[in-house]
């Protein structure tokens, strides 16, 4: 199919971007998400603005204790290792398994997050990661922990007129345990359970359950679960009880195999 | 909704073009400039049929606004007559039986010569994982994989054990291997195409 008409604005900076959104745009990124469901007419905007070529939208900068990775970087410039050190090898990762290389030569962190897909890659991993989500709005930036981004299927923290101006991550240990396993039923499609776990030296583990057709669940002490995941994974389902049977088992195994792959040496 | 004048190259020329905002590259690409090469298939991204190459790396258009596209080098399939690693490619598609309609084809080529110049080292399972992005509804993949497989390596063993070969060594450490049907020059451009993506990715590290 093809989209239904809209217009197309190219904001020439941000207070233009700002202005385009008040007047009610949606923002657009790659459009690898926005584009598909605007071919399927799930999405009928009136206008949107085109961020891509805004300055400073896509890059990545070290500032003290923190990587700020503008929110139009690229997953495939992830994946090549755009973001430096641990945090930016955990994250290559994960970037390699997004969809297909050709999307991800156009798709970005931001677009993806701020899309809110309950199966995205980074919806799940960037809370685990402890990052924080850059806003930009009429009273300048804000700063909203990636735990509490995403509020609801498609729905997140930013108010109708912010955007998603970057991302920050926290510099990461060389010793910082990770993982992360999610089962798609073809290689580039979309997650049907993914858990992440990050376990730092001296720390709780944090774990993310997401792709369940729900926000990520956050578990900020992920002590029991690291002891013992198959029991908890008994516990945690019980938070979804629409889930079918498959797929309860496939969130048992996501849950098992990041353990064990946080546990390793 | 009013048109945006829009101004790209494709396959080298460049092209001066009013879109609409909801064109999507590939419908300005077929239906605009006539070049039917690039296919279009699920339009919403997954098939890989449409993938061209905008600014040097391989890209869905028809999940890409041709507006969007604004002072972009755009290369299609019809765009890759020289390309050394193409004409690789091709042969070994063919020799592979790779294809059959030909409908998955051009987004497969463009697809797969990504994979030879960034991944020369890629064994089976990682050339099935980064072609999974594109469908072939006919003969399956198992001779696309390959293919492409083939084409890797070919330009692998001399790449890997002599970085900095000239055309003569080239020549040289390939003559071991006949082709009855091209002659060597392609074979040569190939590997020496492979050859310098690797040494600009070592430069640039």
């Amino acid at each position: 199919m093809k989209p239904a008409p809209f217009a197309y604005a190219r904001p020439k900076d941000w207070p233009d971007a700002l202005r385009l959104l008040a007047a009610g745009a949606r923002p657009g990124a790659g459009t690898q998400s926005l584009g598909p469901l605007l071919n399927l007419r799930l999405a009928q905007p009136d206008t949107i603005a085109d961020l891509r070529h805004l300055p400073d939208y896509a890059g990545v900068a070290l500032a003290g204790d923190a990587i700020r990775i503008g929110a139009g970087t690229t997953h495939a410039a992830i994946e090549d290792g755009a973001v430096p050190g641990r945090v930016g090898e955990i994250m290559a990762a994960v970037a390699r398994r997004i969809a297909y290389r050709p999307v991800r030569n156009r798709g970005t962190i931001g677009g993806s997050l701020a899309h809110a897909d309950p199966a995205a890659d980074w919806v799940a991993v960037l809370p685990a990661l402890g990052a924080t989500a850059i806003a930009l709005g009429p009273r300048g930036e804000r700063r909203i922990p990636a735990t509490a981004f995403v509020t609801g299927i498609f729905e997140t923290a930013l108010a109708a007129d912010e955007l998603l101006r970057a991302v920050e991550l926290p510099v990461l240990p060389a010793g910082a345990r990770w993982g992360h396993w999610k089962f798609c039923r073809k290689v580039g499609e979309f997650s049907k359970a993914t858990a992440c776990v990050l376990a730092l030296p001296g720390q709780a583990p944090r774990a993310v359950l997401a792709a369940l057709d729900a926000p990520p669940l956050v578990i900020e002490d992920a002590r029991a679960l690291m002891a013992d995941p198959v029991a908890e994974a008994v516990r945690l389902l019980d938070g979804f009880p629409d889930l079918t049977a498959w797929r309860r088992a496939i969130v048992a195994t996501a849950l098992r195999h990041s353990v064990a792959q946080a546990s390793a040496a | 909704m009013s048109k945006i004048a829009i101004s790209l190259t494709v396959n080298g020329a460049l092209e001066q073009v009013l879109v609409e905002p909801r064109e999507q590259l590939a419908d300005l690409l077929r239906g605009g400039l006539l070049l039917t090469g690039t296919h279009v298939g699920c339009e919403h991204g997954v098939c890989g049929a449409c993938t061209v190459e905008i600014d040097g790396v391989p890209v869905r258009s028809c999940i890409t606004h041709a507006g969007s596209c604004d002072g972009a080098a755009v290369r299609t399939i019809e765009g890759f007559g020289d390309d050394a690693v193409m004409a690789a490619l091709r042969e070994a598609f063919a020799r592979e039986h790779a294809l059959q309609c030909g409908y998955c084809t051009p987004g497969m080529l463009v697809a797969a010569r990504d994979v030879v110049l960034r991944l020369p080292d890629a064994d089976e399972a990682r050339v099935r994982e980064e072609m999974a992005g594109n469908l072939c509804r006919c003969t399956g993949y198992r001779g696309i994989v390959r293919a492409v497989l083939s084409v890797l390596a070919a330009a692998r063993d001399v790449v890997l054990r002599l970085p900095d070969a000239d055309e003569a060594r080239v020549r040289e450490e390939m003559a071991g291997n006949l082709c009855r049907c091209t002659g060597y020059r392609g074979i040569v451009r190939a590997v020496l195409s492979v050859l310098a993506a690797r040494q600009r990715a070592t430069a640039s590290e």
